[in-house]
């Protein structure tokens, strides 16, 4: 049984399942419908003509997508960026986890029947919108991490408007955790489910809210802190129940964390330039870059061959979707079908992403 | 192997790695360490072995990816393999990279899924993405790529991308 | 904007302000038009016009601001587009989010052949027009015009909603106009 690209619970993926009776007991991936080969469209562009490209790969996370490659430049070309666009680049970067993580939640809702928990996500989602289109000038795609820092300043009124969103959606969050995550409806259908013990998830190799659903406390921004997360306090969301509703507790706990560590980089941010000049065809000297960032989905990894040009040799992207991609058919296998949609998105798999 | 001046300013951890990749004698060679990276290159005979060295010897528990990359001067395919630690180990700021040189005339070599199954996709995926094959991988079907591609794999150098007038 | 126009009341006001009132005239006769010498028509392409029902279908990226179109602010339902998440074969429109690969594109065609008539075509981004951004990758059709007949083109990476829903009120019109099929 095929199940996508055109189905209520799948978006631009497909997947083909087997079942008996009611319980799947096979589930093999397809993925590739959204396969753009924007590595390969890298090899002949510069660095700095690549970051509207490769933002494009995952619309839902754009600066967290954008960053590493950045981070990769600057590391190729022997640049150290300001403190400034660093504290700038956290600031988008978490305003990025809460759009993509209210984005997720919206289609959970759907997945689950629910669409009140459709309309207020993507209704909320317009204010992050709208903070991030102040410093980004855009309301999406602000290609704003580019090699050399960030492309401008914030503007004098983002603090104030920053806080008052944050007052109001802190208080909204209470209001999903009633009408969603404590719901009796959605407790019964996510806990027990798709249950993805500690020790598969680390041989699986699976990141981000899934690894952290499963009881192992690892996240980018502690296992390897860059820009100034060192400096944060800040708590990384852990369960030990390894099913799809804790999948989804780590989504909600994220959003808070998420805004605590803007309020702290909106205090501590001090004056300064926003980036170091460089040209648009600057050239990287040779050698070999891998960096890493927490995106929305999980551990986002750059590799980069460089021969010393203004263009790379080779980049490839390891992306979140595409490594918990392996945990889907060891989720599915044993479950019952109508589980499918709920243990599915709360992998949090977005093809587009993965498909790069 | 006692380390290069430029390894000695490495943190404790970088260190006490590289010393233990230095009992593979022969069969690896660094080929840089910085802080929080290290790459050793391995021919394709010793793949395997060094991959369950770095799984039960040094404590890299995952791979994080898998590159696969077309080097026409030198005629050769590189698959490199990153891979991780989260359980328990100390240090998980620091990547891995194991860089495996085949020649592009016969790109072959072993699989190291049966060591770390975090593999899967990646393998299958750089095996379309450069034409390499390897053996011992359950399914090296299309992932990615239509299943009507009938091109010569797209990574590769000699792929020129439609309607592009310049080197890539 | 059109409430405004045929607000009646407004009549002194309407009749400073020239254009509102050529405006006003033009609709009215358009809707007698309508009414008394083709009132099938007009009826059927009414019916059409406020019950468009997009299939759920994600082509790329494009798909986040649809999502947005869809949600409170924007709201796209008061349009009558209603996503409809049943079958395939009540659906009368296919917004192609973004970019269409050449593994997509047999898929996108086959799910329009299963259609019923009348169906309409929107392509939404750059992507789906030439290519967009992606117009030199080796698995991405320059524009879905290649496999679709494409009704309304909307231009942007990725569209605001707001030109999302002047395409939609703009295919709209294009099927008032239209005859029966």
């Amino acid at each position: 049984m095929s199940i996508g690209p055109q189905h209520p619970g799948a978006g631009h993926f497909r997947f083909t399942v087997t079942i008996d009776g009611d319980t799947i007991v096979d589930c093999v991936p397809d993925p590739g419908y959204v396969h753009r080969g924007a590595e390969k469209q890298t090899e002949y562009r510069s660095y700095l003509q690549s970051i509207p490209l490769l933002e494009r790969s995952s619309l839902t996370d754009v600066t967290n997508i954008i960053m590493p490659f950045s981070m990769a430049a600057e590391e190729l070309m022997g640049i150290q960026i300001p403190a400034r666009a660093q504290y700038l680049r956290m600031i988008m970067s978490e305003n990025q986890r809460i759009l993509s993580h209210l984005y997720w939640l919206g289609i959970q809702g759907i997945f689950l029947g629910h669409s009140t928990v459709f309309m207020w996500p993507l209704g909320d989602r317009e204010l992050f919108i709208d903070l991030g289109q102040m410093i980004g000038g855009a309301r999406i795609t602000y290609s704003y991490a580019i090699p050399g820092g960030v492309r401008n300043d914030m503007p004098d009124n983002f603090k104030d408007r920053a806080l008052k969103v944050f007052d109001y959606f802190e208080g909204r969050l209470k209001d999903y955790e009633k009408i969603f995550f404590n719901n009796p409806l959605v407790l019964k259908r996510t806990q027990g489910v798709g249950v993805l013990p500690r020790s598969d998830a680390i041989s699986l190799g699976v990141v981000g809210q899934t690894l952290r659903a499963s009881g192992v406390k690892s996240d980018t921004r502690i296992d390897e802190p860059y820009n100034f997360y060192k400096d944060m306090s800040f708590e990384v969301p852990t369960y030990e129940s390894s099913d799809t509703w804790a999948r989804c507790m780590v989504h909600l706990d994220e959003m808070r964390q998420s805004m605590k560590i803007m309020r702290q980089c909106l205090d501590k941010i001090q004056p300064g330039p926003v980036r170091v000049k460089l040209s648009p065809q600057q050239r990287a000297l040779a050698g070999e870059a891998y960096t890493r960032v927490e995106a929305s989905r999980g551990a986002l990894a750059f590799h980069i061959f460089s021969e010393g040009s203004t263009k790379p040799y080779r980049v490839k992207i390891s992306v979140p979707s595409f490594r918990n991609l392996i945990a889907l058919p060891r989720l599915l296998v044993g479950s019952h079908l109508a589980d499918m949609p709920a243990i599915y998105w709360s992998l949090d798999y977005w093809p587009v992403e993965a498909d790069r | 192997m006692s380390a290069t001046p430029a390894q000695a300013n490495l943190p404790s951890e970088e260190k006490a790695i590289i010393d233990s990749i230095a009992r593979l004698g022969d069969k690896s060679k660094v080929a840089f360490a910085k802080p929080n990276r290290i790459k050793i290159s391995v021919t394709r005979e010793n793949l395997v072995e060094v991959a369950k060295f770095v799984r039960d010897e040094l404590g890299f528990d995952h791979c994080t990816n898998v590159t696969g990359t077309d080097f026409p001067k030198d005629s050769q395919l590189e698959v490199t393999y990153h891979f991780g630690s989260i359980g328990g180990q100390g240090f998980r700021r620091i990547i891995l990279a194991v860089g495996c040189r085949i020649p592009s005339t016969d790109p072959t070599l072993h699989s190291i899924i049966d060591v770390y199954p975090s593999v899967n996709y990646h393998e299958r995926e750089a095996a379309e993405m450069i034409g390499c094959v390897f053996q011992g991988h359950p399914n090296l079907g299309r992932l990615l790529l239509p299943e009507d591609w009938n091109d010569i794999p797209p990574m590769l150098k000699a792929y020129r991308l439609p309607g592009r007038l310049e080197e890539g | 904007m059109v409430a405004e126009q045929l607000d009646v009341k407004k009549g002194p006001a309407a009749a400073r302000d020239g254009p509102g009132l050529s405006v006003l005239v033009g609709k009215a006769k358009q809707v007698i038009q309508e009414v008394v010498v083709d009132p099938v028509t007009y009826l059927a392409n009414w019916g059409r016009v406020y019950s468009l029902w997009p299939v759920h279908l994600e082509t790329a990226c494009c798909s986040i601001e649809w999502g947005a179109v869809s949600g409170p602010r924007f709201d796209a339902e008061r349009f009558g587009t209603l996503e409809a998440f049943g079958s395939l074969r009540q659906c009368d429109l296919i917004v192609v989010h973004g970019t269409v690969t050449r593994k997509m594109a047999p898929r996108l065609r086959w799910i329009y052949d299963q259609m019923p008539e009348p169906k309409w075509v929107i392509a939404m981004g750059a992507c789906s027009i030439t290519g967009g951004v992606y117009f030199d990758s080796y698995n991405v059709l320059p524009g879905v015009d290649q496999v679709l007949p494409v009704d309304v083109y909307v231009p942007g990476c990725p569209p605001r909603p707001e030109e999302l829903i002047d395409a939609i009120l703009l295919l709209q019109d294009k099927i008032r106009k239209s005859s029966i099929r």
